[in-house]
């Protein structure tokens, strides 16, 4: 009999019996509603073992890549090790390596990847300022070309963290960080299919990674990205993008601005309205949105009714902090 | 012995294919889009996928509690009779625009009439 592993104990499950009725049989407290496959209450992370097909059925692919399954519809076949989405966050150590100007409110922060840390771009991680406040930041380097973790960070007014990286934290200083996490990341999806990048201030950051992942994995359909900011002063990477535009023929980079008259070569009007309007029908396509809540909120809302299956799109919307 | 309805209907794959189309409907329906603003999309899909296996005569769980429970802030919202239709009319739709003959939809809207009272809170 194949033996479930769940918060540090063992269950043995019986023959053809789920994990989920196995948990259940043994009076653990989770969480589930229709056991039919179909809710997705009862989702967990498998950390040893393969999630059967039958039982990642319905989830994002990005849900799928991370070895996320449902527990009613999982039969175990092996001895398999399982955890709640999300909850294995030990932080760790590691050094700071540059600190970079990107505009007046942007800093580019590099830090040392520890050992064996893994993630993929776009991806968010939490960073401590030395009181304890954790802030999410999101990956915008690659794991495969890049020795360093990278993120954007905007100065916010009276920002905890943000403040404390801006004015007192300098290279070869230690901070600590979470393990990576979140469903915002490039997966290969079907041939051919297009994405539609959308993001507005530091949301550049999990699109950068993205965009950058996409093209080393050859992706083969057209890439659009609408970066956006109430004035060109707050826009930023424009020429690294505007190189990856010339140098891609199916990368097109839409710098967009809302406030007064744009420059030359950037377009009037923000981000998330200008891409939809551009884009037309999004049937097929996969969406990322990064940035304003707001905006994230609105443009999902208009990219399904475009088209857009919800299973496409992806989300980071940028949640102010309350504390 | 006939076929269930849920087979009838094409299954699972029926499911699959009138969620999006449901949703969208009812996104773009004035009369009752206010009730699904500032929900989370993801979360909402899946419950929109239990309501039609339920009313496809599918396998579920539901129970009249879990519908009253789960609707009980949108009655203290107004939700009536009207919008409950309104869904209806909606789900009747969507099936049409799959190609769902008309008998088999009158069985659906049958199925998802028998959910009106816990929905509504009565």
């Amino acid at each position: 009999m194949p033996k479930i592993a769940f918060d540090g104990q063992e269950y043995l499950a019986e023959d053809g019996e789920s994990v989920l009725d196995c948990l259940i049989r043994h009076n653990v407290s989770v969480n589930y509603s229709c056991r039919a496959g179909i809710c997705q209450s009862c989702m967990m992370m498998m950390k040893e073992g393969t999630p059967s097909e039958a039982s990642q059925k319905g989830l994002k692919d990005a849900l799928k890549a991370q070895n996320y399954f449902l527990m009613c519809s999982c039969v175990a076949e092996e001895d398999i090790t399982i955890s709640r989405p999300g909850r294995d966050f030990q932080s760790m150590e590691t050094d700071v390596l540059a600190l970079d100007r990107l505009n007046a409110d942007v800093l580019r922060v590099r830090l040392a990847r520890p050992e064996n840390y893994s993630y993929f771009p776009g991806q968010f991680l939490n960073l401590q300022n030395p009181d304890g406040v954790e802030r999410s930041y999101s990956l915008a380097s690659l794991p495969d070309d890049d020795d360093f973790l990278e993120l954007h960070v905007r100065h916010i007014p009276g920002g905890k963290v943000s403040g404390w990286i801006h004015t007192v934290l300098k290279v070869t200083n230690r901070v600590s960080i979470s393990p990576a996490t979140g469903d915002c990341f490039y997966t290969p999806g079907q041939p051919g299919q297009n994405l539609l990048l959308i993001g507005t201030g530091t949301g550049l950051a999990p699109l950068y990674g993205i965009l950058r992942d996409a093209l080393r994995q050859d992706h083969p359909g057209e890439i659009h990205l609408y970066h956006g900011s109430s004035t060109a002063e707050d826009l930023y990477l424009i020429d690294e993008l505007k190189a990856l535009d010339v140098a891609h023929s199916n990368v097109h980079y839409h710098p967009c601005v809302s406030q007064g008259d744009p420059p030359q070569g950037m377009t009037a009007g923000r981000a998330d309205q200008k891409a939809l309007e551009e884009t037309g029908k999004l049937g097929g396509w996969h969406i990322y949105l990064c940035g304003r809540e707001d905006m994230v909120k609105s443009a999902r809302q208009k990219a399904f009714l475009a088209g857009a299956s919800l299973k496409d799109i992806y989300a980071d919307p940028f949640v102010p902090a309350v504390d | 012995m006939s076929d269930s309805l849920f087979n009838r209907l094409g299954g699972e794959a029926a499911v699959d294919a009138a969620v999006d189309i449901f949703y969208r409907k009812v996104l773009a329906d004035d009369r009752i889009s206010e009730f699904f603003a500032d929900v989370d999309m993801d979360k909402q899909a899946a419950k929109q996928k239990a309501f039609l296996t339920m009313a496809f005569g599918g396998p579920n769980s539901y129970t009249g509690e879990d519908m009253r429970k789960g609707h009980a802030h949108l009655v203290a919202r107004g939700l009536n009779d009207s919008h409950f239709d309104a869904v209806v009319e909606n789900l009747g739709g969507t099936l049409k625009e799959l190609g769902v003959s008309d008998d088999l939809i009158g069985e659906v809207a049958a199925i998802a009439e028998t959910t009106r009272n816990d929905v509504l809170g009565r």
